[in-house]
């Protein structure tokens, strides 16, 4: 990777209330362009919530978004949205529609490309996701992981700069987690930005640069994966890393 | 790069081996439901033919029940004006209800309110009270309407807010995930609306909405009232005049039947073409 990366995203004092609950006190966190970031937490801590934010799915309080530049407007989101991808924890396929047509469905209206087009980025894409073979089919005739690699071969499909994975394998059966992270580990290899909210701590260690730590809508301590698995300083990274990670066997 | 993934089989195609033995109750199914109708429409006949009915008469009378022939005054009479009032009220009930239905669901609330107070009011009241009000008491405030367009607006406007809940139902029931993942993709409202949230609120909207209309080609020989010649009207005038009640009778209930058939078989194929991609589609 280069040295002196721009500052790809910034969050600035990010609040968020639902009703009387405080979901997000003050957050303020920057991703550079290539960066690949975990943000890891107990659920109920926002992470998914500050995920939200970024593509104006939620609306914040208070505080300031900027992708690439671009400040989100908080009634306007067409324009940064498009450069956003977004994959879900439910997959969130559209079930009236073949894989294929999920896939060409934002190029044609938002991009305006000529369907054979779209149709053709789409297949390269859905190869990449190693589905070639089922893009005629719909949604209901895969399995969850399959599913959710054509959720991430149609994030894809829109050539976004950043990425963003919410829980993507919380869904799953286990014995599908896998082949869905061997696509988001490839993905980053790439040099793609990403956020990825996941509780998946061997594949936050392997493929993060940064991990983020959120308890209770802040952000509590972040830092490389060596220095949060192997050295955290907070009581409650430390807590919340005895429930969940198990550290590889010397 | 290199991206490596399992490529097992999907479950798709695992489930796609002959199972012969599990689908056995469901061999023959469509035959056997045929063998059954045909059964139950000879027992229908064979009432019918008990009555001793006089047939020459039908005949006789069947063109102008059908309205292959014009009334006396030159315009459409039995049930081809019955399916131009229920076809007409059909395309203004849907206007209406689609109109109503977003006001139900707006942040506006006067949008809310005129929609709220519109549907309260044309469910609260018999539809034979709605045709008669528009008919005998609007001329009343200065608004004349002649019998049709009476009864075409009291049909629509009846319907509409019935529909109306179908509708705004249809909607609310399509999971808020799919509006977040096309919004997610940059998509513009009304391509969202188009593609994504509205066809599959039709899938979930077309079977109470094909009740609606098939109850709504009956409730239109309420214009009948206003003495429009339809089908109904038509059935009845004729029985009293000849004292052939059972002939007319059955032959007009036959006639609406066969009309409710083909309304069935449009809204068959409209959820066939709108369920594409969902599985276990109610049908065998």
């Amino acid at each position: 990777m280069t040295t002196a990366l721009p500052a790809f995203i910034v969050v600035e004092r990010l609040n968020k209330w639902h009703g009387a609950t405080h979901v997000l006190r003050n957050v303020s966190l920057t991703v550079n362009a290539h960066e690949r970031v975990v943000v890891c937490g107990p659920s109920g801590s926002g992470k998914s919530t500050l995920l939200r934010c970024l593509n104006g799915l939620d609306a914040m309080q208070s505080g300031r978004v900027v992708i690439d530049g671009t400040e989100l407007d908080q009634t306007v989101h067409g324009g940064a949205r498009r450069d956003v991808g977004m994959v879900f924890q439910s997959f969130n396929l559209f079930p009236h529609m073949t894989v294929l047509d999920n896939c060409t469905l934002a190029p044609i209206w938002v991009r305006k490309m000529a369907k054979p087009a779209a149709e053709a980025l789409a297949l390269t894409h859905l190869a990449r996701v190693h589905l070639s073979a089922h893009a005629r089919k719909y949604p209901s005739a895969l399995s969850g992981g399959e599913q959710q690699r054509v959720a991430i071969a149609r994030a894809l499909c829109m050539a976004p700069k950043v990425m963003l994975f919410d829980e993507p394998t919380s869904a799953l059966d286990p014995e599908m987690v896998k082949e869905v992270l061997d696509i988001i580990m490839g993905l980053a290899q790439t040099g793609m930005t990403m956020l990825c909210v996941t509780h998946e701590m061997g594949f936050a260690r392997r493929a993060a640069d940064r991990i983020v730590f959120m308890d209770r809508g802040e952000i509590v301590e972040q830092g490389t994966p060596g220095q949060m698995f192997d050295s955290p300083r907070t009581e409650r990274l430390k807590a919340f890393l005895q429930n969940v990670y198990v550290p590889p066997t010397p | 790069m290199a991206i490596e993934a399992p490529q097992g089989a999907s479950a798709h195609e695992l489930a796609a081996a002959p199972t012969s033995e599990r689908d056995a109750p469901r061999r023959y199914f469509r035959e056997k439901v045929w063998l059954t109708w045909a059964v139950l429409v000879v027992l229908l006949c064979g009432a019918c033919y008990e009555l001793h009915l006089d047939f020459t008469y039908v005949a006789q009378k069947l063109p102008f029940l059908l309205g292959v022939r014009l009334s006396p005054d030159g315009f459409i009479q039995g049930a081809v004006l019955t399916v131009f009032v229920t076809g007409v009220s059909m395309v203004f009930a849907l206007g209406v209800a689609l109109l109503t239905a977003l006001g139900r669901l707006s942040k506006n609330p006067l949008a809310f309110a005129v929609a709220t107070f519109y549907a309260s009011l044309f469910r609260g009241t018999p539809l034979m009270v709605q045709v008669l009000i528009i008919y005998l008491a609007l001329p009343q405030i200065g608004i004349v309407l002649g019998a049709l367009s009476s009864g075409l607006i009291a049909l629509s406007l009846n319907y509409g807010a019935y529909l109306a809940e179908t509708i705004r139902s249809g909607i609310m029931a399509v999971p808020a995930g799919q509006r977040e993942a096309a919004m997610a993709l940059g998509l513009p409202r009304w391509v969202i609306a188009w593609k994504v949230t509205g066809p599959q609120a039709l899938r979930l909207i077309i079977p109470p909405a094909g009740a609606l209309f098939v109850s709504m080609l009956k409730d239109s020989s309420l214009v009948s009232l206003m003495g429009l010649w339809e089908l109904n009207f038509l059935a009845q005038s004729y029985a009293r005049s000849t004292y052939r009640y059972m002939e007319m009778l059955i032959s007009a209930a036959l006639i609406y039947w066969l009309l409710s058939i083909v309304f069935e078989l449009i809204q068959f194929r409209l959820e066939r073409r709108f369920g594409r991609g969902v599985a276990a589609l109610g049908r065998p």
